[in-house]
């Protein structure tokens, strides 16, 4: 059996972060520690600490607040098992201008690399489980997937489409340097952001 | 305990724009008066540890929510709720049902009765407790002053049978 084709999550995520053009971003995770590395803007949100699961409601609060503001929310497959109701709650309110990326690695990569239930060695199918499936019976009409860097970046439009939108990308996981971590004090980040979005 | 007229010129009153829930049969019966408030849009969540993110969200981006849910929703959203109003300090309030506390008939044994309390008192929220009808008025009290000190509040309002 071949080896599914997967892109390094430093190239998923400087794709987006090369053509979020104003959105808020908000990272998760495995996602939220590399996007540390990136150069910061104002309208970012590393969501660490974080509740697990948490990241796409966050985002779409700010969506529905401010309906001309796009809002990318970057959430790992584990984040999104942790709260698949979320897909439903996203497809019923439909804002136009949400996006959510995830990063599809199959494990819990900040803890050690332990597969997740919707790991093929986890399922009786033997089959990874399908996240773009899930979003579109949820009822996200705009999905796409990825499982290279160059393929996402010759589409990156999609992540300004009329959405909402879902965007599966499959990386590789890194087994070095994995902890998660936080950029600093979660209250004066919050209310940066915050103050970001009334200006 | 508010009749739905009286819950949404409340809220109408205190300038909330969102209510982020998932109603129970109490709540649930200011369902049609919320969809159907001008000034008040109703989200829905499918579990109550998405409300208060969704509410924190709203937050910051410029809207005033409330979110409603029963108390088991309270004891399942716990990790969300300390990460909004503890980790990130966020001032969301919410108003959430006491199932059985009126009338347990029809949930006899219902441990919403030993665990609600200790679990408020847990999270550490500033809270009201609306025990009878006459305590009303404490909840937009209660909001108000929750409000302009910028915390997070709950009320908790009694509920009938389940």
């Amino acid at each position: 059996m071949s080896t599914p084709q997967a892109m390094p999550l430093a190239e998923a995520l400087a794709v987006i972060h090369q053509y979020r053009a104003d959105a808020v971003v908000i990272t998760t995770m495995g996602a939220a520690r590399e996007w540390q590395t990136l150069e910061p803007h104002s309208k970012d949100l590393v969501y660490m600490p974080s509740s697990m699961g948490q990241g796409p409601p966050l985002g779409l609060g700010i969506a529905i607040a401010q309906p001309d503001q796009r809002v990318i929310v970057v959430n790992g497959d584990g984040c999104t098992l942790m709260n698949l109701g979320c897909l439903v709650t996203l497809a019923a309110q439909a804002p136009k201008n949400f996006t959510l990326v995830v990063v599809d690695n199959g494990v819990y990569e900040v803890t050690g690399g332990q597969a997740t239930i919707g790991h093929p060695t986890k399922r009786a199918d033997g089959q990874p489980l399908n996240l773009a499936d899930l979003a579109r019976a949820a009822g996200f009409i705009e999905v796409y997937e990825f499982d290279d860097a160059e393929s996402f970046r010759f589409e990156h439009e999609t992540l300004h489409e009329p959405g909402p939108v879902c965007i599966v990308l499959k990386t590789t996981h890194q087994t070095e340097d994995i902890s998660a971590r936080s950029p600093g004090p979660p209250t004066e980040r919050i209310q940066a952001l915050r103050a970001a979005l009334q200006s | 305990m508010f009749a739905p007229e009286e819950f949404i010129s409340t809220l109408t009153e205190l300038g909330i724009t969102h209510v982020v829930w998932i109603p129970d049969t109490t709540l649930g019966q200011w369902d049609e008066a919320l969809r159907t408030a001008p000034e008040i849009e109703l989200v829905q969540v499918c579990r109550e540890g998405e409300a208060w993110a969704l509410a924190a969200g709203l937050y910051l981006g410029g809207a005033k929510p409330i979110v409603v849910i029963q108390c088991t929703g309270l004891f399942e959203s716990g990790d969300s709720l300390r990460n909004i109003v503890h980790d990130y300090r966020l001032p969301i309030y919410a108003l959430i049902g006491y199932r059985s506390f009126l009338n347990a008939a029809s949930l006899p044994g219902d441990t919403c009765l030993k665990f609600t309390e200790p679990v408020l008192d847990a999270w550490a929220l500033d809270t009201v407790f609306l025990k009878d009808e006459s305590m009303k008025p404490q909840f937009a009290e209660h909001y108000r002053k929750c409000t302009e000190q910028q915390i997070p509040g709950i009320c908790l309002m009694a509920e009938g049978a389940a």
